[in-house]
């Protein structure tokens, strides 16, 4: 497409033409109108002149007979810019009067008309329009007085161009404006359209030009530049991702097949096989919980979920959670209790829900516990002092409350173990992230992914706070289920907002 | 969905030789398109007695299920030629109400309550452990013996009583919570078969995701506590790799 091409095809471009039309027309219609009009108002003029005339050659006439009216009429045709006059005889022969000669016919019929003519003196020469009044005398006489309209005419064409001109200049004037407007609008598309071009061949981090007038181009490159740092973080964050899913995936494959690459090494005895093949399966396993836990937050985080939602009493489904986990936490020398004693309905998939609470009981079990020196020793932490006799044995309790606040249901899970440094409790909710303490833990590290994962899908959030001591992971889910139109600016604001909230308790 | 493959070392450990389930060589279908698969499960299951007969597609799959007279049918979710749900559809239409076990990749929980709601009786989400297969394969076949209907489970001297809730052991009753009472009722409902961990999670606690813990295991350590603690014959028996089973040993 042409540079003059694109400039005509613009939005902009358009409307200039359509709005110079429009003035165009006007502009035309008003001279027009003007001109008419100031034509019209000339001749009543000239009609009143004429009608005076007459009134006063009647006077005349009546005192003084056709002699009088003949004396009359040859002293005002000798004024200068005198009226018209022509007075003849029933023969037609002219009598007095500055009128050399008419159109045919004129005289024959009385009353207005308008006529060409010349005046005695030009026998040469253009014609001149003239308004006149012709009259029947008694015995055959005709009087014809009349005016010049010469003057009408020139105002009349003085009009009409200077109409011609100014809808010449508005036309002018109005293109030169449009392309000058058009190329300027224009000009900042294709800095935009520019810019997009080098984001869509994978550099995230451009950025639309803004001219800073506020004006609605300023508006909209504003938002999609915001739009923009939401797409460049996602992607950011989905490349971390798969920058972890190639670490927590990898290592155990790396693993199972280094395993195999053993088993096979050298001659061993069926016992042996039959380990390595144990152990092949269960490493497998892993992976399999692994990779569904990932497919699991992506189904959550794409809200694909959000159908399967119900009224439920979210203090049933915290006991039936913790009655699946009390056993395993009383195994451990863990007291687990549950506070939720009035019934609390939520609208949520009673699966997730229960899933993402489970998690969090689970992760509280697991690291929320006494301390285990043993696991300590083996982690290569001896370098570190051991702080272990220092601090006094406290009994490792989980309490699970169930709570109202406002219109959202809290679900928390409260242990008193080490905690999460501050620091690292945002970095600890995102995908395989398990802190450096805890690697030695079986677990997929998607646990905590998972929970905030679905409390989003509900139109909630996970929060972590810190119980001092241990950690108080919060599942706060709006009691009537997500809105789907605040999903979207409550996702945005997640990692925000919220977080830096728990900073301050 | 927990793949409960482990190995259960705790509890295996100690234990003279692995405790055979009760079974009924079974005749199935299996309608998979991938070949591989299918070889393997025919082979394994010929080796625990039972015969396999396969179709690759759903047409063929339908007519087979048809015309013969299987005790499970092993449908694959995704199927040339006429979908999985589609072929489940058919047969319960045709009043054909043998068991069916889908199989399928989709292992999320509304596609599982798709499966179940076009007719399906059990769901198993891929990749599956043969054992988890098996068992579900087992406990689905001997629904239509009906054991359902009965009101009071024996296993040896140990009687369940489905009305009053009441559980003795060679007369002396036993305490048991009311989860613990359902674990037992589930794992005596199907005596003399493998009832695997999963099943247990989805059947006595309604929960379709992997608990991440074992935390099966400590419910059954618990509940053997309570049945088998201080008797000499000892009824809940952990059969290695694939999960638990209630039986008369004696027997």
């Amino acid at each position: 497409m042409t540079a003059l091409g694109k400039l005509f095809r613009t939005t902009t471009f358009k409307l200039t033409l359509v709005y110079l039309t429009v003035f165009a027309l006007f502009a035309a219609f008003l001279l027009g109108y003007f001109a008419l009009n100031t034509r019209r108002l000339i001749t009543e003029q000239i009609t009143d002149t004429v009608d005076a005339e007459i009134t006063g050659l009647s006077e005349q006439y009546r005192q003084g007979g056709i002699r009088r009216l003949v004396l009359v009429i040859e002293e005002r045709s000798r004024r200068p810019g005198s009226s018209l006059y022509l007075l003849t005889t029933f023969t037609g022969e002219t009598l007095a009067g500055n009128v050399g000669s008419l159109a045919a016919g004129v005289l024959e019929r009385t009353g207005w008309a308008e006529t060409v003519y010349r005046r005695h003196e030009e026998t040469e020469g253009a014609e001149h329009q003239a308004l006149v009044r012709v009259f029947l005398l008694p015995g055959g006489f005709r009087l014809l007085v009349g005016r010049d309209l010469d003057e009408r005419e020139r105002l009349y064409d003085i009009i009409v161009s200077a109409g011609r001109w100014s809808v010449a200049l508005v036309i002018v004037l109005g293109l030169a404006g449009g392309l000058f407007v058009t190329r300027r609008v224009l000009r900042r598309v294709d800095a935009m359209t520019e810019t997009a071009r080098t984001i869509m061949t994978g550099d995230l981090s451009g950025r639309l030009p803004v001219a800073g007038s506020g004006d609605e181009i300023d508006r909209l490159a504003e938002n999609l530049n915001l739009m923009l740092e939401r797409i460049e973080a996602l992607m950011h964050g989905l490349k971390e991702v798969s920058d972890n899913i190639a670490h927590d995936l990898k290592t155990p494959l790396t693993r199972l097949r280094n395993r195999c690459e053993e088993a096979l090494r050298g001659e061993r005895s069926d016992v042996e096989y039959r380990a390595a093949l144990e152990q092949t399966i269960e490493e497998s396993d892993r992976l399999i919980s692994t990779f569904n836990a990932l497919l699991m937050i992506a189904r959550a985080e794409s809200g694909q979920a959000r159908d399967n939602m119900a009224e439920l009493d979210a203090a049933e489904l915290a006991r039936g959670v913790c009655e699946l986990y009390e056993p395993l936490a009383e195994e451990r020398g863990i007291a687990l209790t549950v506070e939720a004693p009035a019934p609390t309905p939520l609208k949520g998939n009673r699966e997730l829900v229960s899933q993402a609470l489970a998690n969090l009981v689970d992760n509280a079990i697991k690291y929320g516990g006494p301390p285990q020196p043993a696991a300590a020793l083996a982690d290569g932490e001896a370098d570190k002092p051991v702080d272990q006799p220092a601090e006094p044995a406290r009994p490792a309790a989980i309490v699970v409350r169930v709570a109202s606040e406002g219109d959202r249901v809290l679900l928390s899970v409260a242990d008193n173990g080490p905690g999460i440094p501050e620091a690292d409790r945002a970095h600890a909710v995102e995908r395989f992230v398990r802190l450096e303490q805890s690697r030695s833990m079986p677990g997929s590290g998607l646990g905590l992914s998972l929970a905030a994962a679905v409390a989003r899908l509900h139109g909630g959030e996970l929060i972590l706070e810190d119980n001092q001591p241990g950690l108080k992971s919060i599942i706060a889910l709006p009691r009537d289920g997500p809105v789907q139109m605040r999903n979207d600016a409550a996702g945005q604001n997640l990692s925000g907002p919220d977080l830096s909230r728990q900073d301050r308790s | 969905m927990a793949i409960y493959g482990q190995i259960d070392r705790q509890h295996a450990a100690g234990r003279a030789g692995d405790v055979q389930p009760e079974r009924i060589a079974m005749r199935l279908l299996i309608i998979e398109d991938d070949r591989d698969a299918a070889d393997y499960l025919v082979k394994a299951l010929r080796e625990v007695g039972h015969v396999a007969d396969v179709a690759h597609d759903g047409e063929d799959g339908l007519a087979l299920a048809l015309d013969g007279d299987y005790d499970v049918l092993i449908v694959d979710r995704m199927l040339p030629k006429r979908d999985g749900l589609a072929v489940i559809g058919a047969l319960r239409a045709k009043k054909v109400e043998t068991p069916v076990l889908i199989l399928s990749a989709l292992g999320q929980v509304d596609d599982r309550i798709k499966g179940l709601r076009a007719g399906g009786d059990d769901y198993l989400p891929k990749p599956y452990s043969f054992s988890e297969l098996l068992a579900r394969v087992e406990v689905l076949s001997r629904r239509r013996g009906g054991r359902s209907e009965e009101t009071v489970y024996r296993v040896g001297d140990l009687v369940l009583d489905r009305l009053s809730h009441n559980v003795t052991r060679g007369g002396s009753e036993i305490v048991l919570q009311p989860r613990e009472f359902r674990l037992l009722e589930y794992l005596m409902k199907h005596a003399g078969q493998v009832v695997t961990r999963t099943m247990l999670l989805e059947n006595v606690w309604d929960y379709h995701f992997d608990p991440q813990t074992n935390v099966i295991d400590v419910h059954i350590s618990r509940l053997r506590s309570k049945i088998d603690k201080g008797y000499a014959q000892p009824l809940l028996h952990t059969v290695r790799g694939a999960g638990y089973m209630i039986r008369d040993g004696a027997r």
